[in-house]
């Protein structure tokens, strides 16, 4: 297998954004540093994710990652943990502050021209040429990777057949869905013949039969041996295609494997998470102290117990919070999962 | 895939070529609203100026002589500013639509240097569809020459060049919800102290007023199109605004580029 995508120490500190003095737009001078592209989810939209520190906003913290040619790979977190700037230093769109990223070899800032030849895109938000229709969206893109106006339209037209926009060719592309045009997103994204396909959260926003239907087209392409790149942060569309998943939080990089052997690694047990009226840490001790119980972690009221059955603890639990003084406000129970593992490695939750 | 994804390593010009196509198409689908857009405000004081005012008396007969070359740059102006700053202050602020021709294989720079094509190019097709309704409108011009027509074109499209780099740098220090204060603030003013419907010559009567309007790069334009239209009427020497015009490129490109960098790359 030889390597598809290779980063080393990579870094991304955004400047910190100057305080505004009451007036509603941006500093004069356009946005300082600029928003990540290809839409939200930026450091400075999720300040919670993000190391804000004086010298600016660290997005990328010493990222390492590897993904070989023809792998599936996801990368896991919740908003703010670096995956759009990731994708944005990968795609050629961010300059990284340190470090270094290749795609097939090729620098992502020395062979910037490069690189952008071997990949495609999907952007969180879909962002179509709205001055062209459907079928010119994709002509016109492949025309800038070379391919001739002939070729390029029997391609384009497959390619929509594909995806199920066949009869919209003509279409404007305000006339289409918000799925629609993540689908035209995606046909843009092949048009020309890409080696490594990045998409960076597709299925947000998409109802759960658009969803489903996505993450077909998306088996296919990976079938057909293409390296493919995704960042989500749903646990099961990571657990469901990618062969390897990355969890990445505030710009660090915090485990890489396959989904089955990432839960190897998750604590043992159900989750039962009780979300209480108070702190829950007056409760840890009896919660320890039923009967099974692995572990217990304390996250604000939240208070979160891994048991062998789960269920079964619940009603103890329960008592234990009251034994406390606290009232159990919610309860949530979850088998091992990424979700798990991802709690007991960041402390938080996705999405 | 990969042999012939590899093997198809189009050279810049053909890039550059292909977004330069998509503008086209583009603008030919636009092509009313945008002529609208542009031409109406100089062809509104075409009739004023060019056709009322004359009929009235109020003006002297030879002041269309020196209103032509200005309603000319105006036109200038006004199309190549539109025409690029409009859609990039929509793209960076956000539509992002930008963003498949920054990820097209061809350094970032040729991506801006294809706006600025593309906006001289509509900046052109503006004056030329001002330019004869405007001698309709406003009748014989005295002392109107094709003597210097090579230098007619240098100067139109030095301007359509010029205003086009003013408007990608415009386009991209502009967040979008300041939109209407790019036309209010800054085109409108442009074009009222650009000597655009007075020659600057005329200014002697106001010193203070001659001098300021220098940084105003449509006066160069204006005067520019005096001196090779109507070569007769008192204008600035056209060394001086061959001069002046090239500094503004020059710097007009310099912002403009370093600004949509800092927009195009986070």
């Amino acid at each position: 297998m030889t390597t598809a995508i290779e980063t080393r120490g990579l870094r991304k500190v955004y400047p910190a954004p100057k305080p505004r003095k009451g007036n509603a737009g941006p500093p004069r001078g356009g946005h300082p540093g600029g928003p990540p592209p290809f839409g939200g989810g930026g450091p400075a939209m999720a300040p919670s994710g993000a190391g804000a520190t004086a010298a600016g906003i660290v997005a990328l913290d010493g990222l390492d990652l590897t993904v070989e040619e023809g792998e599936f790979f996801g990368l896991l977190g919740p908003n703010g943990a670096g995956k759009t700037t990731t994708i944005g230093v990968l795609t050629t769109r961010v300059l990284p502050t340190g470090g270094h990223a290749f795609i097939g070899g090729a620098d992502v800032v020395a062979e910037a021209v490069a690189v952008r030849r071997r990949i495609g895109v999907v952007p969180q938000r879909p962002n179509p040429d709205r001055g062209l229709n459907v079928l010119e969206n994709l002509v016109f893109h492949a025309a800038y990777f070379g391919f001739s106006s002939s070729t390029s339209r029997a391609r384009a037209q497959t390619l929509l057949d594909r995806l199920g926009l066949g009869d919209r060719a003509a279409a404007r592309v305000d006339e289409l869905s918000g799925g629609q045009q993540q689908r035209l997103m995606i046909a843009r994204a092949l048009i020309h013949e890409p080696q490594v396909i990045f998409l960076d959260e597709p299925t947000v926003g998409l109802d759960p039969q658009a969803r489903l239907a996505l993450w077909e087209i998306l088996r296919g392409l990976h079938a057909e041996g293409r390296t493919i790149v995704m960042t989500t942060h749903y646990m099961e569309e990571a657990d469901q295609l990618c062969a390897r998943v990355a969890i990445v939080d505030r710009g660090k990089l915090l485990a890489c494997d396959a989904p089955a052997a990432l839960k190897k690694q998750a604590p043992g047990g159900t989750l039962v998470e009780l979300t209480l009226d108070g702190p829950a840490e007056p409760a840890r001790e009896a919660a320890a102290a039923v009967a099974g119980v692995l572990t217990v972690e304390v996250a604000g009221d939240a208070l979160r117990v891994y048991h062998p059955q789960g269920g079964e603890a619940v009603a103890k639990l329960i008592a234990a919070a009251q034994g406390a003084g606290r009232t159990v406000t919610n309860i949530r129970l979850a088998p091992p999962n990424l979700e798990t593992l991802f709690l007991s490695l960041t402390g938080r939750r996705l999405g | 895939m990969t042999a012939e994804a590899s093997a198809r390593a189009p050279g810049a010009a053909r890039v550059f070529l292909s977004l330069l196509m998509r503008d086209v198409v583009v603008v030919r689908r636009e092509i009313v609203p945008f002529l609208a857009r542009t031409a109406m405000q100089p062809l509104m004081f075409t009739i004023i100026f060019g056709y009322v005012m004359p009929k009235m008396r109020f003006m002297k007969a030879g002041y269309t002589a020196a209103l032509l070359p200005g309603v000319l740059a105006v036109s200038l102006a006004l199309g190549a500013v539109q025409s690029v700053a409009l859609p990039m202050v929509a793209d960076f602020g956000f539509t992002k639509e930008i963003e498949d021709r920054l990820l097209a294989p061809i350094p970032i720079w040729l991506v801006a240097f294809e706006k600025v094509v593309a906006g001289a190019l509509q900046a052109l097709i503006a004056a030329l569809f001002v330019l004869p309704l405007a001698r309709l409108i406003m009748g014989p011009i005295p002392g109107l020459s094709a003597e210097y027509l090579p230098l007619v074109v240098v100067v139109i499209v030095f301007g359509a060049v010029a205003f086009s780099m003013l408007g990608l740098f415009l386009g991209c220090i502009v967040a979008a919800p300041q939109i209407g204060l790019l036309f209010g603030v800054i085109v409108a003013p442009m074009i009222m102290f650009g000597c655009a419907y007075y020659p600057w010559r005329g200014l002697d009567a106001i010193p203070a007023m001659k001098v300021a309007v220098l940084i105003n790069p449509l006066t160069y334009i204006a005067e520019g199109l005096r001196a090779v239209l109507v070569p007769d009427l008192p204008h600035m020497p056209l060394p001086v605004v061959l001069g002046a015009l090239t500094a503004i490129t020059l710097i007009f490109w310099r912002l403009g580029l370093r600004a949509f960098l800092k927009r195009a790359i986070g």
